[in-house]
């Protein structure tokens, strides 16, 4: 049902061209099934899962190929049946055109499930439905791939007031999330549904922006024949980045929920529709997350969204729609926040939500960047609230710590001031620099506690051994019995005489001193986190090498 | 190869600049049909100035010359200098003036966006304090001839035909000099220099900056912080002084539309570089730039003060920053996140 509600803004924001009608001329449409798929193992944010298959083995669709490493992490499937041909490195969809880990299948064109049994998710713990979500490899499929088991957790209360289903689908050119809600919005509600009895939320709120009428009608259509009034349908104004999780958030529910804190301790908590979609596969079919619906537009005669299969080579996916001649690159997501692909023979993941073919026609190479000139408009956009222009000046001077105190951190890398910046600043670069320098330098330094600490703790067994083995001497001697005796229980205890006491007290007090230190010296605790803080560094670290590379050539001193 | 966003909004420095000196028009045309053309002259001067003084600097200093050239910053320098000039000065004084704001005041500071004095104004301190005789010759209203006006930029000088006090200038003569009976009322019904609420002339100069004001605030280049708060305090602090001692103390429809103030409110003041850039840092920087401004017209030796006002505030500019930040996303107090 939709009411009229009282919404909320956030701050900044921009208007690019949403490029979004070409796509949604047509329903989506299947792919066949290609000659060879390469499903990475590695698809969300977390462990890395260790692979369950070699080659040679046949695996049948549906067949989980991948486990879960540890819950912060997520299972991943064959995506149809056939041949594993080899368990391997290959170039993964990633900018620096990294390897990693894949399983590549040769498919046997028979397209044969595994046995597929709904989850009884009222009858289970929700520990155990967590779980079984965990090994359906149900991850967000908005662009983040969070583990959404991880995030199906009521939290200190039991209960949340509000379940958000993020359809804004701000980014242009992307409609998958559009299309899906066009076409698919009572499977979408059943995931909900389901989501919400998981939170115990009192309500839902499906979120979209009003530049999708289509789709609003359609979920609105939806939640009628669906009768629950807890469920309403809410059109939010279009502007970038209203599908920002926080911005959705703040837009429905006037909450802002700080960086590094979990939502759910504000009563609420986020899923992008198509992640809906998949729970409902996965709960009510038996169907774990093998396929998504991805939108293939830009630099092509005919965009269109499609049902892909996990593992499928973006080139397969782009051919059928005519790229125009002068298409020289491919980007995965969207213009904002997109990544440019190494190639166009990279698999499409569950973080694909957009194959983007570009030329330089279509997205013109930056004009060169000239000094900042202090103007604001990037303050004046920025959707978390941050002073960008201050942050790009300190982390160009790499004064990391100071660009932190502006809130580095709650940068969530939109785009918005690059966007708009007069004097073409790649502010973005900037910022995924410093925090991947800063990330890199926690973890050196955790490295090097560690190491001082494993010095130091060698040093007192050290001083405990000689002990043990003076006592053993003092043993051997025949009229030591006693004395022995003595000594050994001596080494026992910490110590006795006064310089062995002082040796002993500067150790712990060394150790005090260390981890006091250690404490101190991270404002940004890598030892200590949430899953979700936990799964960014993770994310920022997997990118921290390319980004280095990226951002050299603007760091350059050029005065 | 780039990276994203691979959409830009178009926008450029250039694009800025050209609309704020577009911005400039009307109170340039108002200029020029109360006080002549000579005004024309100055601009020309100060530009050409501008432009070879920026591309000598940006050639010793190795930067690309084109891209920087063209962004038309030092424009905008020149042009505020020739507007804050009296059209009347000699041409060596524009010039130096310029090279003051472009050599030192900009580049030797590190070059666009990194001065912290506006140069503009560091130009007229400059100046107003070596050469205070020449800064003070400006011309009588409605005097246009253009021939006399040439002499006197280009020599030989024969300036009493011509020049006149300014309305600020006659009233502070008049109130510091003449008798004590001099009243504010006495000296702005009999002197030739007034008009209906502000400087004869110079309060349809204002009311054409006001309205590129109006044009700056609608293309977004400027927001309403700056202008309203020094405008706002200028008018309160004037309009308080002028009720408690009308006889010494002239009102704020004379302060707001005389001398520089409208051109400072939306064209000096607002300069983003060496300004404040917080919303409520903005209110801060330039109510202080107008309490200055009206202390130093009031007491002061100077005539307008304006620049001087400006560059103590620009001295302050980091300081009022740093204090004012504005909370981030998640950190408002109760009323701010539900605003
Ligand atoms: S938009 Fe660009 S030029 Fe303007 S303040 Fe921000 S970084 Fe500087
Ligand atoms: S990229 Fe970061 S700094 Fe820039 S607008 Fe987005 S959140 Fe603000």
């Amino acid at each position: 049902m939709s009411a009229l509600r009282k919404l909320f803004r956030f701050h900044g924001g921009v208007k690019p061209d949403y490029h979004k009608h070409a796509s949604t001329r047509q329903p989506i449409a299947g792919t066949p099934i290609p000659a060879e798929l390469v499903i990475p193992l590695h698809q969300s944010i977390g462990g890395p899962p260790r692979p369950l298959v070699q080659a040679g083995e046949r695996v049948l669709k549906g067949q989980r190929i991948g486990d879960a490493d540890g819950n912060v992490s997520s299972a991943v499937h064959a995506s149809t049946s056939g041949t594993v041909t080899a368990v391997e490195m290959r170039r993964m969809p990633h900018t620096s055109g990294l390897s990693a880990l894949c399983v590549v299948i040769k498919p046997d064109g028979r397209d044969e499930w595994i046995a597929r049994q709904s989850f009884d998710f009222r009858n289970a713990s929700p520990t155990e439905t967590r779980d079984y979500l965990r090994d359906a490899g149900v991850v967000g499929l908005g662009g983040a791939v969070f583990p959404s088991h991880l995030k199906l957790n009521a939290g200190k209360q039991g209960r949340l007031d509000t379940l958000v289903l993020n359809g804004a689908e701000c980014e242009p050119f992307i409609t998958c999330d559009d299309v899906l809600m066009r076409e698919r919005g009572e499977a979408i509600l059943k995931g909900a549904a389901i989501m919400r009895e998981m939170l115990a939320a009192g309500r839902v709120l499906i979120g979209i922006e009003d530049n999708k009428p289509e789709a609003i009608a359609a979920m609105m259509a939806a939640a009628r024949a669906a009768g629950d009034d807890a469920i309403q349908v809410v059109a939010v104004p279009t502007r970038y980045p209203a599908g920002g999780a926080k911005q959705l958030i703040r837009v429905l529910t006037g909450i802002e929920v700080p960086h590094g804190e979990r939502s759910t301790d504000y009563g609420v908590q986020c899923f992008n529709v198509g992640t809906a979609y998949a729970t409902h596969d996965a709960i009510a079919l038996g169907q774990p997350l093998i396929s998504r619906i991805v939108t293939v537009a830009g630099n092509v005669g005919q965009a269109r969204n499609y049902e892909v299969l996990f593992g499928t080579p973006m080139r397969d996916l782009i051919a059928p729609c005519a790229p125009l001649p002068d298409s020289d690159r491919v980007i995965m997501g969207g213009p904002m926040m997109g990544f440019r692909m190494p190639g166009d023979d990279v698999p499409v993941v569950k973080a694909t939500n957009c194959v983007l073919v570009g030329s330089d026609a279509l997205f013109p190479p930056p004009p060169p960047e000239m000094s900042c000139i202090r103007c604001g408009e990037c303050a004046k956009v920025c959707p978390s609230d941050l002073q960008p222009f201050e942050m790009y000046w300190f982390a160009r001077a790499r004064l990391f710590g100071k660009a932190q105190e502006y809130h580095l951190f709650d940068c969530i890398e939109c785009g918005c001031c690059a966007y708009v910046c007069p004097s073409r600043i790649p502010l973005v670069d900037y910022y995924r620099f410093a925090k991947s320098e800063i990330w890199a330098r926690e973890v050196e330094k955790e490295a090097a506690d560690q190491a001082r600490d494993r010095y130091e703790f060698r040093l007192l067994r050290e001083e405990r051994e000689k002990q043990e083995k003076a006592a053993k001497l003092a043993a051997k001697t025949a009229a030591g019995r006693e004395k022995a005796a003595a000594a050994l229980a001596e080494a026992e205890k910490p110590a006795r005489t006064p310089e062995e006491e002082a040796k002993h007290a500067l150790i712990a007090a060394a150790l005090e001193r260390a981890k006091a230190q250690k404490e101190r010296a991270h404002p940004e605790n890598t030892s200590n986190l949430s899953p979700e803080q936990q799964a960014e560094i993770a994310a920022i670290e997997a990118r921290r090498a390319e980004i280095r590379e990226q951002a050299k050539p603007h760091l350059r001193a050029d005065d | 190869m780039h990276n994203s966003p691979y959409f830009l909004k178009p926008a450029s420095v250039r694009s800025v600049m050209l609309r704020v000196l577009l911005a400039l028009l009307p109170g340039i045309a108002a200029y020029v049909w109360f006080f002549g053309a000579a005004v024309l002259v100055q601009i020309a001067l100060a530009s050409v100035t501008a432009l070879l003084a920026e591309a000598a600097m940006l050639k010793l200093r190795g930067k690309p010359l084109m891209l920087y050239l063209g962004d038309g910053s030092a424009l905008v320098t020149a042009w505020l200098i020739a507007l804050t000039f009296p059209p009347i000065a000699p041409w060596w004084l524009t010039v130096i003036g310029v090279l003051a704001a472009i050599v030192v005041a900009k580049h030797l500071y590190g070059g666009l966006g990194q001065n912290p004095f506006n140069p503009a104004m560091v130009a007229f301190a400059l100046m107003i304090v070596a050469y205070p005789s020449l800064m003070s010759q400006w011309p009588a209203v409605g005097f246009t001839d253009f021939a006399p006006q040439l002499n006197a930029i280009f020599g030989p000088r024969q300036l009493d035909a011509i020049t006149m006090a300014t309305p600020l200038d006659a009233l502070r003569t008049a109130l510091h000099t003449e008798e004590a009976r001099a009243t504010v009322a006495g000296v702005l019904g009999s002197s030739a220099s007034f008009g209906n609420i502000g400087g004869k002339g110079w309060e349809w100069v204002a009311a054409g900056y006001f309205l590129g004001g109006l044009y700056l605030l609608q293309q977004r280049i400027i927001t309403w912080h700056m202008p309203a708060a020094f405008l706002l305090t200028l008018l309160v602090i004037s309009g308080a002084f002028a009720a408690f001692d009308p006889g010494h103390f002239a009102g704020p429809s004379f302060h707001l539309f005389t001398g520089g103030a409208m051109l400072g409110a939306f064209f000096i003041v607002t300069d983003p570089v060496s300004g404040c850039t917080t919303p409520r840092g903005k209110l801060f920087f330039a109510a202080g730039i107008g309490l200055l401004t009206w202390i130093i017209r009031a007491f002061g030796a100077y005539p307008d003060g304006i620049a001087f006002a400006v560059l103590l505030m620009n001295i302050a500019a980091p300081l009022i920053d740093m204090n004012t930040q504005p909370p981030v996303f998640g950190h408002k107090d109760k009323r701010g996140s539900a605003k």
